[in-house]
C-alpha cells in the first residue's frame, strides 16, 4: 500500500507535468474518449436495436411456452387438432403471419390472422380494439386493426380502408381500430384468422400455432418428446399421425429460438462495426503510447533524479504507469458519456438501423448498459496503461547515473528497436490466419490483423534505420550532391541515427493508414465484386416484380402467359421465391425457384468454381445449386446428397454446384423452377426476367404490360437501376465504417501533432545550437518539414504493404467467416494515393507547424536551459 | 567502542566496458561529520567513485561501506532505500524538477521517507529563499537553483552529502556564497560530505583535500600539489 505521503508525491508529479503540458494531455484524452465513444455508442445502438427487435418478436408470440412452426412459412392446419388435443398441451394458438404486400410501400405490413379466443388468453395484447359501435369487429370478415405505428406509417385511421396486395388482387380491408398493445414503432396489423386465410389466398394455412402447456409439464422434455413425435422415431401409435402428414416439416421453438435468430442475423455485422470502432480506441493506443514514450524521454534525467534521491524502480513504474492510467481513466469516462449521448441522438434521429438493414420497423431507446459501459472502460484504461506500460518500464529499467546527462534519448530506445517481438507477432498473425472461426465469427482472424498490425510497426525502427541510412549514404557519396543539400543532409542524419525516436511518431498514423488502406481495398474488393455479379445476373432487358416488398404478391400462370406472348418479348423466364426453415436458431433459408439448364447453369448463375457435371447428378434425385453461406452454415458440399422439404413432402436432392450469392448471408437455395412446380403444384412466381427482340425498347414493353389486365399491380425495374439502387444499398451500409475510418485517421494525424510537437519542444536546444552555428530559422523549419514527409512517406509506402497484407487476411478470411461470401480482390488506386498525399500534406504542415514555435523563441536562451 | 566511519571503500577495482582502468584497488575512508574534496584530472573515476559509492554502479571487486551497510550486497529496492535515508545529492546541472514548485522540489526526499514535508519550508529559509516556496525553478537563476539542489540535499538529514562539481555552472562571486551555503548546512546537519571539483577555490572550502589518480587517492601534498595548482589554473 502507498503510503498517503507517497500519493502526495505520485499527485504532485502527475499534476505537474499536466500543467507543463496540459495540451498534450488532452490529445490523449480526447483519443481515447472518441475511441471509447465510438465503440459505446454503436455497441448501446446494436444492444438497443438488437433487444427491441427480439422484443418486438418475442411480442408476437405472446406468453406461450412453446410454438410449433413449419419448415417452410406455411403449414397445413390439419396438425392444429392434433396439437390442440395433445397431452399436456394446455392451449393451442393458430396462427397466420403475413408479411403483406402494401401497394407503393418500400416495406410489408406484417398482418397477424389470430383466433381471438385463443389468443385472449396467450397473447391479450395482440387482440384488436374495436370501436364502441362495432363489438364484434374482431371477427369481422373485413376488418383489420392496427398498431398506432402501423397507423402513423400508413397514415390510416379508424373507419378508412386500407388496400393490400395478395396475388395481383388489391384486398381492401376496413381499419377498425387499434391493438391492446404494441411496442413503440411496431408496424403490425391483426384481423380474425379466417378472414386472413381467405382474403390472402391461405385457405388451410398456419404459420405457427403456440402452445400453452399444462401446469408441471416440463417444458424441455416436452419439446423433446414432441420433436421425436414430428421426426417419427417414436413408434408411439398416437404419434403416426404426424409422421403421415408432417414427416420433417415442423419445428418446435421457443422465444429463445426467437432470440437466437435475430441475433445470429446480425452478430456479424455487429461484430464487425464494434471491431471497427475499436479501431479508433488501438489508434489511440498508439497515440497515448507516442506521447507516454517522448515524454518519458523527454524527462529521462528527472526520472534518474527521482531514483537517484531515492524512489525504487517499482515506485517509478507505479508513477508513468499512474500517468498513463489516469489519462485512460478519464479518457473512458468522458468517452462513456459521449458514447451514450451520441447513441441516443442515433437512434432519435436515425433509427436502431447502422446502415446494416437489419433492423427494419423498430424504435429502440437507449438504455444504458453497465457491462459494456464497463468493459468499455476497462479498455480505453487498459489501451492507456498499455500504451504506457513499454516507457514506463524503460524509465524504471534505466541505470540512473548514465540517464542522468544529457544525450542518451535514443539510446533509451534501443529496447524498442529488437525486431523478434515484431517478427514473433508477424508469424504468429500469419498462423492465425490459418484458424477455424470460432462460433462463426473471425476472431482470429481479427487477432490476426491486430497482431499484423503490431508486427509491422514494431518493425519500423529497423526500417528507418535501414531506408535512411542508405540514402544518407547515397548523399554523402555524391559530392556535388552534397553541396547543394546540407539540409537534406541533417535531416537524414538524424533520421538515421535516431531511428527509435522518429519511428515513435509513426505508431498512430501508420496503423490508422494501413488500416484504412485494408479497409479500402476490402471494400472497394467487394463493390467491384458485387457490381459484376450485378452485371452477370441481370442480364435481361427487364424485371417485372409483383411487389417489392411482402410475400402475398404473385403472378398466375394466366398472367405468367399474357405476359410472355407480348409483342417483343423473345424470352420471358419466371421465378418464384420461398423462405424455408431449416434450423431453428438461424434466419431461413431462401430458395429461389427459377428456369436452369442443369447442363449449363453458368449461363444463368453466377458459379463459383465448386460445380458438379450435370451427368454425375444421381437420377432419383434433383439438383441444387447453394450459395456459398449453405457451405459454411449448413455444412453443404458439392456432389453431397440433401433433403430438402419443398412442398407437402420432404425430397432428395444434389447439391450441384455453389454460386456467389451477395444478396442473402443467411444462406439460398436455387432449383429449378420445374421441380419446384411438380413437388408443390404453386405454379404462382414472382418475378419476371424479361428478354427483347432486337430494336425492342423498354418503353414499349412496359406501357404492353401496363396495359394488361393485373398490370397496375406490378413494378418494373430495368438492370441499370436494380444496379444503380443495389450499389447505392451497398455504400449506405458501409457509410458508417467509412465514417469509423476517418475518425482513425484524424486520432492518428492528431498523433502526429502531438508527437512533433513533443519532439521539437524536446529537440529547442538543438535548434538553438543550430542557430548559433549559422542554420537559419527558414532552414530549421526546412529541416522539420523535410523529416516529417520523409517518415510520413515512409509510413505510407510500409503503411501500403502492410494494408495490403491486411486487406488480404480481410478479404479472404474475416468476410467469408463473418458473411459467408467470397469476393475478387480489387485495389482503389486513385483514392489511395489521393489519400497517401493528404496525409504526406498534412503531416508536412504539423512538423512545420509545430517547429515554428520552437524556432520562434531566443537561440541563446534554447541553449542555456537544461530543464 | 570506535566510531562506525561515514565511508569507507575497500580494495575498490573498477574498468570500463573498453578496458580501461579507472579504479584499481582504491582504499578510503570518510569520518562521521568530515567534508572532503576530491579532485583529479577529466576521466580519472571521480563521477565513476560517486556512483559506486552511491549505489548507482558496482565495483568489479572490492566494496563500499555507508554506515556499516555494504553497498554491493544490496539488492536495488535496499541500495535505493538506503541512498533514500542516508545520501544527499547536488549536481552541477543543479536537476531541480522543473515542473514542480520549489518546496515541492525540496520536499521530495522527505515524502519519499515517508515524513511530514514541514522541514522543507525550514530548509527554504536557510538556503536564503524564505517566502518563495510557490516559485517554480524557471523563475529563478543559477545561483539560486544550486541553493535548492543544497535544501533538497539536506532536507531529509542525510549522513553523506555527494556534491558533484556543485558550482562548475555558476560565476565565482555566486559559487563563494554557494560553497559557503554548503559548508555552513553540512556542518549545522551534522553530516559528512563528499565534493568532487576542478575547482581548487571550492575544494579550499572542505576540511581536506585528495588527489585522486590512476594509482589511488591522495591527500593533497608537496607531490600532488603540482596537479592541484594545474588544476586551479583550469
Amino acid at each position: 500500500m502507498l503510503s498517503s505521503l507517497h500519493t502526495q508525491l505520485m499527485k504532485w508529479l502527475v499534476f505537474g507535468e499536466w500543467r507543463a503540458h496540459p495540451v498534450r494531455a488532452m490529445a490523449a484524452i480526447a483519443a481515447i474518449a472518441l475511441g471509447v465513444a465510438l465503440g459505446f455508442a454503436i455497441d448501446l445502438i446494436n444492444g438497443a436495436a438488437l433487444n427491441e427487435f427480439s422484443a418486438a418478436a418475442k411480442s408476437l408470440t405472446g406468453q406461450s411456452d412453446l410454438q410449433v412452426r413449419g419448415t417452410q412459412s406455411l403449414f397445413d392446419e390439419s396438425v392444429y387438432p392434433l396439437l390442440a388435443e395433445h397431452q399436456g398441451v394446455s392451449l393451442a394458438n393458430p396462427v397466420l403471419e403475413i408479411d403483406a404486400t402494401v401497394p407503393g410501400q418500400r416495406s410489408a405490413l406484417k398482418v397477424l390472422g389470430i383466433d381471438v379466443f385463443q389468443a385472449m388468453e396467450l397473447a391479450p395484447d395482440l387482440i384488436g380494439v374495436p370501436q364502441i359501435d362495432h363489438p364484434f369487429d374482431t371477427l369481422s370478415d373485413d376488418a383489420i386493426f392496427l398498431s398506432p405505428a402501423a397507423q402513423e406509417w400508413l397514415a390510416v385511421k379508424p373507419g378508412d380502408q386500407l388496400r393490400l396486395q395478395s396475388g395481383t388482387d388489391v384486398v381492401s380491408l376496413r381499419v377498425a381500430g387499434g391493438i391492446v398493445r404494441a411496442r413503440p414503432g411496431q408496424r403490425i396489423a391483426v384481423m380474425d384468422i379466417a378472414t386472413a386465410q381467405w382474403r390472402f389466398g391461405r385457405l388451410g394455412k398456419l404459420s405457427r400455432i403456440d402452445l400453452k402447456l399444462d401446469s408441471g409439464i416440463s417444458r424441455d422434455a416436452f419439446r423433446r418428446s414432441l420433436s421425436k413425435e414430428f421426426a417419427s422415431e417414436s413408434t408411439n401409435e398416437s404419434t403416426n399421425e404426424f409422421t403421415n402428414k408432417f414427416n420433417e416439416r415442423l419445428l418446435i421453438t421457443e422465444s429463445a429460438d426467437q432470440e437466437a435468430r435475430s441475433a445470429n442475423m446480425s452478430r456479424a455485422y455487429r461484430v464487425n462495426l464494434n471491431v471497427l470502432a475499436l479501431v479508433a480506441l488501438f489508434t489511440g493506443a498508439f497515440l497515448i503510447f507516442s506521447t507516454q514514450a517522448l515524454s518519458v524521454l523527454r524527462r529521462r534525467s528527472q526520472f534518474a533524479l527521482l531514483r537517484v534521491i531515492g524512489m525504487t524502480r517499482s515506485l517509478l513504474l507505479r508513477q508513468i504507469l499512474l500517468e498513463g492510467g489516469v489519462l485512460g481513466a478519464l479518457g473512458s469516462l468522458i468517452g462513456l458519456a459521449a458514447g451514450y449521448a451520441m447513441a441516443a441522438l442515433a437512434l432519435r434521429f436515425f433509427g436502431g438501423d447502422l446502415g446494416g438493414g437489419y433492423f427494419p420497423g423498430i424504435r429502440p431507446s437507449v438504455q444504458f448498459d453497465l457491462t459494456s459501459a464497463a468493459v468499455f472502460f476497462l479498455l480505453g484504461t487498459g489501451i492507456a496503461l498499455l500504451g504506457s506500460l513499454a516507457p514506463a518500464l524503460e524509465a524504471a529499467r534505466a541505470q540512473p547515473g548514465p540517464a542522468l546527462k544529457s544525450g542518451s534519448e535514443d539510446v533509451a530506445m534501443t529496447r524498442f528497436s529488437s525486431p523478434w517481438p515484431a517478427m514473433i507477432c508477424l508469424a504468429l498473425g500469419g498462423v492465425l490466419t490459418q484458424l477455424p472461426p470460432v462460433f462463426e465469427l473471425p476472431v482470429f482472424g481479427y487477432l490476426a490483423v491486430a497482431l499484423l498490425l503490431i508486427g509491422g510497426i514494431g518493425l519500423m525502427p529497423r526500417c528507418s534505420a535501414v531506408v535512411f541510412t542508405f540514402l544518407l549514404n547515397f548523399l554523402q557519396s555524391r559530392a556535388a550532391l552534397l553541396r547543394k543539400n546540407q539540409v537534406l543532409l541533417l535531416v537524414l542524419a538524424r533520421l538515421a541515427n535516431t531511428p527509435n525516436q522518429a519511428s515513435i511518431a509513426l505508431g498512430g498514423v501508420l496503423s490508422s493508414f494501413s488500416l484504412m488502406v485494408a479497409m479500402a481495398i476490402m471494400v472497394s474488393s467487394f463493390r467491384v465484386s458485387v457490381d459484376d455479379w450485378l452485371a452477370q445476373i441481370l442480364s435481361a432487358n427487364l424485371y417485372v416484380r409483383t411487389a417489392s416488398n411482402g410475400e402475398t404478391a404473385a403472378m398466375n400462370p394466366a398472367q405468367q402467359k399474357m405476359i410472355s406472348t407480348l409483342a417483343g418479348i423473345k424470352r420471358a423466364e419466371f421465378l418464384r421465391t420461398i423462405p424455408l426453415t431449416l434450423d431453428i436458431t438461424r434466419p431461413p433459408v431462401i430458395m429461389i425457384a427459377r428456369t436452369i439448364d442443369a447442363a449449363d447453369p453458368g449461363r444463368t448463375l453466377p458459379l463459383t468454381e465448386d460445380v458438379i457435371d450435370a451427368t454425375k447428378i444421381a437420377v432419383e434425385t434433383m439438383p441444387v445449386w447453394v450459395s456459398e453461406a449453405m457451405l459454411d452454415l449448413y455444412g453443404y458440399r458439392v456432389g453431397q446428397r440433401v433433403n430438402l422439404p419443398v412442398g407437402t413432402g420432404v425430397h432428395p436432392f444434389t447439391v450441384a454446384g455453389v454460386w456467389r450469392d451477395y444478396a442473402r448471408q443467411s444462406g439460398s437455395i436455387q432449383i429449378r423452377l420445374s421441380d419446384y412446380q411438380r413437388l408443390t403444384a404453386d405454379l404462382t412466381v414472382t418475378d419476371a426476367a424479361l428478354f427483347f427482340n432486337p430494336d425492342i425498347s423498354t418503353v414499349s414493353i412496359i406501357k404492353q404490360v401496363r396495359s394488361l389486365p393485373f398490370g397496375n399491380t406490378v413494378e418494373f425495374a430495368d438492370p441499370g437501376e436494380i444496379r444503380a439502387i443495389s450499389l447505392k444499398i451497398f455504400d449506405r451500409s458501409f457509410a458508417v465504417t467509412y465514417l469509423l475510418e476517418i475518425v482513425a485517421m484524424m486520432i492518428g494525424l492528431f498523433g502526429v501533432a502531438a508527437t512533433f510537437s513533443a519532439q521539437t519542444l524536446a529537440r529547442t536546444k538543438e535548434f538553438g545550437m543550430l542557430r548559433h552555428v549559422g542554420v537559419t530559422r527558414t532552414q530549421i523549419l526546412q529541416i522539420l518539414g523535410a523529416e516529417g514527409s520523409l517518415l510520413t512517406g515512409l509510413g505510407i509506402m510500409v503503411g501500403f504493404l502492410l494494408g495490403w497484407i491486411i486487406s488480404l487476411v480481410l478479404i479472404f478470411i474475416v468476410n467469408p467467416q463473418s458473411f459467408h461470401w467470397s469476393m475478387q480482390m480489387h485495389i482503389p488506386w486513385l483514392m489511395l494515393a489521393s489519400v497517401a498525399v493528404l496525409l504526406l500534406l498534412s503531416s508536412a504542415a504539423t512538423a512545420v507547424l509545430s517547429g515554428a514555435r520552437a524556432v520562434a523563441g531566443d537561440s541563446v536562451r534554447a541553449v542555456r536551459e537544461d530543464w | 567502542m570506535s566510531e562506525v566511519p561515514a565511508l569507507e571503500c575497500r580494495a575498490l577495482k573498477k574498468s570500463y566496458a573498453d578496458g580501461r582502468v579507472v579504479l584499481s584497488g582504491l582504499d578510503f575512508t570518510l569520518n562521521a561529520g568530515e567534508y572532503i574534496a576530491i579532485m583529479g584530472e577529466s576521466g580519472v573515476g571521480k563521477s565513476t567513485l560517486l556512483n559506486m559509492i552511491a549505489g548507482l554502479d558496482t565495483p568489479d571487486s572490492g566494496s563500499v561501506l555507508i554506515d556499516g551497510a555494504i553497498m554491493s550486497q544490496l539488492t536495488d529496492d535496499e541500495a535505493t532505500r538506503l541512498r533514500r535515508q542516508k545520501l544527499g545529492f547536488i549536481f552541477q546541472a543543479f536537476h531541480v524538477l522543473p515542473h514542480l514548485t520549489l518546496m515541492q522540489n525540496i520536499s521530495l526526499p522527505l515524502l519519499l521517507n515517508g515524513e511530514s514535508p514541514a522541514r522543507a519550508t525550514q530548509m527554504l529559509k536557510a538556503v536564503g529563499l524564505d517566502g518563495r516556496g510557490s516559485d517554480f525553478p524557471r523563475q529563478l537563476s543559477g545561483g539560486e537553483l544550486q541553493r535548492v539542489a543544497i535544501a533538497r540535499a539536506l532536507v531529509h538529514r542525510p549522513t553523506l552529502v555527494m556534491a558533484d562539481e556543485p558550482t562548475g555552472n555558476l560565476d565565482p562571486a555566486t559559487a563563494q556564497g554557494i560553497l559557503k551555503l554548503l559548508r555552513d548546512e553540512i556542518k549545522a546537519n551534522g553530516a559528512s560530505a563528499i565534493m568532487v571539483t576542478h575547482s581548487m577555490a571550492a575544494a579550499s572550502t572542505a576540511d581536506r583535500i585528495l588527489i585522486l589518480t590512476s594509482d589511488g587517492l591522495h591527500p593533497l601534498a608537496p607531490r600532488t600539489e603540482h596537479i592541484a595548482a594545474s588544476l586551479h589554473a583550469e
